[in-house]
């Protein structure tokens, strides 16, 4: 298995002395629409302390007097100031979460899991495979590469969603693609009429290569069934299993490995993950009790 | 541009066909050009053809009922279009449409069912390749079916 670590607090950080059980409060300041059900909300702390975080790490978003649900973080890791989550409306909290007006308290635990670690894709190619909102959890590992395009080869994201209305980030997958040189490939599940693009599977743009399979990294978010048939496809074209990494999603709770109902077998997502490379996964995730 | 007997082996779907058989089936093809919103064929008509798509994009659409009709599929580069040259009725299952100016070779279906039918060997080279492209798109509609993306996660 390739280690992969969050950043994590700083010895002596606020975060590293805080209780991590305690909600930090956190003010909206902004909230963007991004598709008919998905919203992207700014955070800025209450305290003035920027946040550390590793693309692909998750915090504990306390929707106070509604409950608290895991959301990866989606801004950028160059600017710990702000947080960004980008939430998709599914239950009640993260209703809670998609309604907050800019000046809504909201409370923060973490940042928690392990990260992308993207740039161990340096002097190579990075694949980018997104599923729905999988691209979200993505969103700060590609503004990492996009922030030193230079030392990465060939870069591609390839992305499917359900519908052209479900496509999240519209504007920054042109502006990827004109000005960082990334091959951004997106095809959907249903197309209408006037849809130009791609229809079908996200897997099969991942058959038409592309990419240098020894060197690639590729990191994939999505829907388990679809990280598994992407990986498979990954493996098929000859990208190592331990240069993919992919995204777990479990019922996150207690976000330091506690309580246990994250656990995939011996491994606890909240701490070990939620990104594990493919040849630690591969077992467990051909295994319906896990 | 590569002449069709120069393109032919070097794609996926003809990789590996013995050099008779190649020619065979390089002598059924010719080059076409589709307009985007030219159609390559309708449902329900005869399926004497199918597509290698060189350069463009199809899509794949069924009519429904009371609005303009569902993408299914869609193909690109190097993508084949059709089988229903090769199943029995021998007919179009949907409408194909060039979504932009698009390249294609046709194949003569019913010419090269004929040779098929002929010889049993250029016949099981020719459904192997078929049945895998079959198979990648029912592969594909299956997932879709589960709506992953819709569901959540």
């Amino acid at each position: 298995m390739t280690a992969l670590t969050g950043r994590g607090p700083s010895p002596g950080s606020p975060e590293e002395t805080q209780d991590p059980f305690l909600p930090r409060p956190f003010v909206v300041s902004e909230r963007r629409q991004d598709t008919r059900d998905t919203y992207t909300l700014v955070l800025e702390p209450v305290d003035g302390e920027p946040t550390e975080f590793a693309a692909g790490q998750f915090t504990m978003m306390h929707a106070f007097g509604s409950g608290e649900v895991p959301i990866s973080i989606s801004g950028d890791p160059a600017r710990p100031d702000l947080l960004e989550h980008t939430i998709r409306n599914v239950g009640a909290v993260t209703r809670f979460l998609v309604q907050a007006t800019p000046g809504t308290e909201i409370g923060i635990r973490g940042p928690f899991g392990t990260g992308w670690e993207v740039s161990a894709g340096r002097g190579g190619d990075v694949v980018f495979v997104a599923g729905g909102i999988g691209l979200a959890p993505l969103r700060p590992a590609i503004l990492e590469v996009c922030a030193a395009r230079a030392e990465y080869r060939r870069v591609l994201l390839l992305y499917g969603a359900r519908t052209p209305e479900d496509i999240l980030f519209g504007d920054e997958l042109r502006r990827w693609g004109d000005e960082h040189a990334i091959d951004v490939q997106v095809t959907v599940d249903n197309g209408q009429h006037a849809w130009r693009g791609r229809v079908g599977l996200v897997t099969q743009l991942i058959a038409r290569g592309g990419f240098d399979a020894a060197t690639t990294l590729a990191l994939a978010c999505g829907p388990e069934v679809m990280m598994r048939y992407a990986a498979a496809v990954l493996a098929e074209r000859g990208v190592p299993k331990a240069r993919m990494r992919l995204s777990m999603e479990r019922n996150m709770k207690c976000g330091v490995g506690l309580c246990g109902h994250c656990q995939l077998r011996e491994y606890f997502l909240c701490v070990d993950g939620p990104v594990l490379t493919y040849d630690v996964l591969e077992p467990l995730m051909s295994r319906a009790e896990l | 541009m590569e002449s069709i007997a120069e393109y032919l082996p070097q794609h996926p779907f003809f990789a590996g066909l013995d050099e008779s058989v190649a020619a065979l089936v390089a002598g059924c093809a010719v080059n076409v050009h589709f307009r985007p919103g030219q159609h390559l064929f309708h449902e329900g008509e005869p399926a004497d053809t199918f597509y290698v798509i060189r350069h463009g994009r199809v899509s794949l659409e069924v009519h429904a009922p009371a609005g303009p009709p569902v993408v299914v599929d869609s193909a690109h580069d190097d993508d084949v279009v059709g089988w229903s040259w090769l199943v029995p009725p021998y007919r179009w299952l949907f409408d194909a449409r060039a979504t932009e100016e698009t390249s294609a070779i046709a194949f003569d279906g019913a010419c090269l069912r004929g040779k098929c039918e002929a010889d049993p060997a250029v016949g099981y080279a020719l459904l192997q390749r078929v049945v895998t492209v079959m198979s990648t798109r029912l592969h594909s509609a299956r997932i879709r079916l589960l709506d992953l993306y819709g569901a959540s996660r």
